[in-house]
């Protein structure tokens, strides 16, 4: 038992802090390449300007991703070696075609991106940030299948038994578009577009407020702001498509959600609350038959309750996955509110006008961040007790030749060094946001 | 069981493993020899013409582990999992020190401070030079085999049983040949004073890599039984040892030409060498068990399921060719001397 809770807590760690990253990477790419097309179409100097800027903040999100991710692969190996036997024919080959598809892309172009400026043409230059914007849009494909896979099972055999069993691919293209994986993609992407504009958001909200690269500023807000709005409003409609999603595939996962204990009878929609599992009560702000009117355009519907399932094939943590699913939500709700105002000003020319506005732009970076978190939170301790849902419990994938005294060792050098890795990360991308793009400009008056 | 031309999947797919991890081997093998050179040069420019020398590079390089790793989990799930955790913590040690390395590339050159710079060049060098090491070590480890019993279930030693004294050995010894690599690699990309440091250098490489090699070799036809038998069966395979060990007299002959490029070449071929070597000494088996031969982890119980192979084995055909491409784009972009400007790290 003991050896399983560390190397849960383990993966959780490494996980959720690689998550961190990759997410930036992908959002702050989309924009770069907005940026440098527009540099190459107008020829406007302050496109190249923001371009150079926001590459080198890419840098750095970039590669602390790269490395922390080389961990994940190796982690399902060492402390998953059960689960590794158990899902490597289908895994294996979405990881196979990460690495040679996504990864081979992203990071030989990601070498002419940043060192390449003076070596190669701005046309060629542009071509490698597109190469390292759709690798990264790759990779987040093919883990995300993986993790679809483990989470609706599809286009697979059992064979074997007991401790030999495996599941082995019948149908490739059925494994890759499992019943979960394209709302899944979508909404992962849509996370990490808004995990990357609301950063640069946040940088050029705090120019405006300080005075300071007020013409670039109000030109790469301008941009973010278009890309955030379009995905938060869209991410609405990918969530509450996966939502159905997790109804028809993992009513269990779903009824803990939103704490739903009895089928019979309507399901009710809270916007927050706290459940008690004991008594499986739920005291909070709700919508009556809100949830069955969702599922089923119904406010007197049934939907599947947790007591419909024997108390060994439900998730135990119902609170938690509760509240992360929740927070998710209110965070989604609040960035279209946000970002929807932000237009309406915009459009009456009043954008920049009003500070107490940019002042939450500028700390609002948070809320992205949180929000893929919390919702991968809520996906992975919804999908308790399976590792493989349905077919291998957790309690059956870890590593059973792995004692917990060498996870404690792992573990404690993984606090180590990533609370160092933090600390340098937030210092030089503070240091860089604070130094501004002034560098990057041959006449630095022209943008100052 | 599927076959192509003539040769079944399992097979194909461990010559698709073995050429990853030959790539893996050759080209971050002149990435962390550079790195294990770092403190030998004095001066901060020189360390930073180093470092910059594989700047555009090494994510790249990098990449060859992770679809190696990918490779072995898609293709050989047992081995993948039956390795790793059976080696938990020098793979964790490893995988750590990737970590560091990597930040100590990006941040080292981000401050002025000599404090900062010192810190991470000692970081730097000591990751390089451990993963190297390490590298050896667990190749070491894989040639000697593991108390593997039944189900493939690890019964060995926790902790510091994968430091045996041919492990040690097998470390040095790849720790050597990645710093001759990676003082060609300099070579090639070095000037001025800096390049005839390295000269000097190279030599000392290249006699710590045949001292250890000549030692290494004697070992293991000594002590570790078995070993010979593959090469008794089919004696053609002595050229293997043989084609090795002239690929490395010669590397000595083309840097005194300033053929660093070729030079290059042939150590990479003395590694290349070294690997086929070990891969044909284990075939089919890829983990032996010491316990019972039985219970040894080999190419066909390791395996993934014929179909599943056979999808991988496609996307090789489609992936390699493009990898290639984007590989021949990199090194061409970046060929030349190190200039450094305000992109260099």
């Amino acid at each position: 038992m003991e050896t399983e809770i560390l190397a849960r807590i383990q993966f959780a760690f490494t996980v959720a802090f690689h998550y961190i990253y990759p997410p930036l990477s992908i959002g702050i790419g989309l924009i770069m390449v907005i940026m440098e097309g527009l540099y190459l179409k107008t020829g406007n100097k302050h496109y190249e300007v923001l371009t150079r800027f926001w590459l080198k903040i890419f840098a750095i999100t970039f590669g602390i991703g790269v490395a922390t991710g080389i961990i994940m692969e190796f982690e399902f190996g060492t402390n998953w070696s059960v689960y590794s036997r158990y899902v490597g024919d289908i895994f294996g080959s979405a990881l196979a075609a990460e690495g040679l598809f996504a990864f081979g892309l992203e990071s030989a172009f990601l070498g002419v991106l940043i060192f390449g400026w003076n070596r190669v043409s701005p046309k060629v230059h542009f071509i490698s940030a597109i190469g390292v914007f759709l690798g990264s849009m790759f990779s987040a494909v093919w883990i995300v299948v993986a993790n679809s896979w483990q989470q609706t099972p599809a286009g697979y055999h059992i064979v074997g038994e007991g401790f030999n069993a495996r599941a082995e691919v019948t149908d490739f293209w059925a494994m890759v578009f499992n019943p979960s994986s394209v709302d899944r993609i979508i909404h992962v992407w849509q996370g990490a577009f808004l995990a990357g504009t609301f950063l640069v958001l946040s940088v050029h909200a705090y120019y405006l407020l300080k005075g300071r690269y007020v013409e670039i500023s109000k030109k790469a807000f301008k941009i973010a702001l278009t890309v955030a709005t379009i995905f938060s409003l869209t991410q609405l409609v990918s969530g509450h498509s996966s939502a159905e999603g997790v109804a028809e595939n993992q009513p269990a996962k779903l009824a803990a959600m939103e704490g739903h204990y009895e089928t019979s009878g309507a399901a009710d929609l809270y916007l927050l609350g706290w459940v008690d599992d004991e008594n499986q009560e739920v005291t909070g702000l709700k919508v009556l038959g809100g949830l069955s009117f969702l599922l089923h355009q119904d406010f007197e519907a049934p939907v599947t309750g947790l007591n419909a399932f024997p108390k060994e094939d439900r998730p135990t943590q119902v609170n938690a996955v509760f509240q992360f699913y929740h927070i998710m939500i209110s965070i989604g709700m609040f960035l279209i509110g946000l970002t929807l105002y932000a237009c309406f000003l915009w459009w009456r020319g009043k954008l920049f006008e009003k500070k107490w506005l940019l002042k939450i732009f500028a700390i609002s970076v948070l809320l992205p961040q949180i929000a893929n978190q919390a919702g991968w939170f809520a996906a992975e301790m919804g999908r308790q007790p399976w590792i493989v849902y349905g077919h291998l419990r957790t309690s059956e994938g870890f590593s059973q030749e792995v004692s917990s005294n060498q996870i404690l060792f792992s573990l404690i050098l993984f606090l180590v060094i990533y609370t160092l890795l933090f600390l340098l990360f937030i210092y030089s991308l503070n240091k860089k946001i604070k130094h501004g793009p002034h560098d990057e400009a041959e006449n630095a008056l022209d943008i100052i | 069981m599927e076959t192509f031309l003539g040769i079944d999947y399992p097979t194909l797919w461990y010559l698709v493993v073995g050429l990853l991890f030959s790539g893996y081997a050759i080209l971050e093998g002149f990435d962390y020899g550079a790195g294990s050179w770092h403190l030998f040069f004095k001066k901060d420019l020189s360390r930073r013409i180093a470092i910059n020398a594989i700047g555009p590079l090494w994510d790249a390089n990098q990449v060859w582990l992770i679809i190696g790793g990918g490779a072995l989990f898609a293709g050989f799930p047992v081995m993948y999992a039956t390795m790793l955790s059976a080696m938990y913590v020098p793979f964790m040690i490893f995988l750590m020190l990737l970590v560091l390395r990597s930040a100590a590339i990006k941040f080292r050159s981000a401050e002025e401070m000599t404090w900062w710079r010192k810190t991470w060049d000692i970081i730097y060098f000591t990751s390089n030079t451990l993963i190297s090491f390490l590298l050896g070590v667990v190749l070491a480890n894989i040639l000697q085999g593991f108390e593997i019993g039944e189900n493939f279930s690890y019964q060995g030693g926790v902790f510091f049983s994968f430091l045996s004294p041919y492990a040690i050995m097998v470390g040095f010894t790849t720790l050597s040949i990645f710093m001759t690599q990676g003082a060609i690699f300099l070579l090639l990309k070095t000037e001025g004073r800096l390049h005839a440091r390295l000269t000097f250098l190279l030599k000392k490489a290249m006699i710590f890599f045949i001292l250890s090699f000549v030692i290494t070799s004697f070992y293991t036809l000594i002590y570790l039984s078995g070993v010979t038998d593959k090469f008794k069966e089919n004696p053609v395979f002595f050229i293997l040892p043989v084609l090795a060990f002239l690929a490395v007299a010669n590397v000595p002959r083309l840097v005194s030409k300033k053929k660093y490029a070729h030079a290059l070449v042939f150590s990479s071929l003395t590694m290349a060498f070294l690997l086929m070597l070990v891969a044909f000494q284990l075939y089919p088996v890829l983990l032996p068990s010491t316990i019972n031969p039985e219970y040894s982890v080999t190419i066909y119980n390791a395996a993934s399921s014929q179909k599943s192979l056979g999808i991988m084995l496609t996307i090789v055909v489609i992936g390699a060719p493009l990898l290639a491409g984007y590989f021949l784009f990199l090194y061409k972009t970046f060929h030349g001397k190190v200039k450094l400007d305000d992109t260099s790290y």
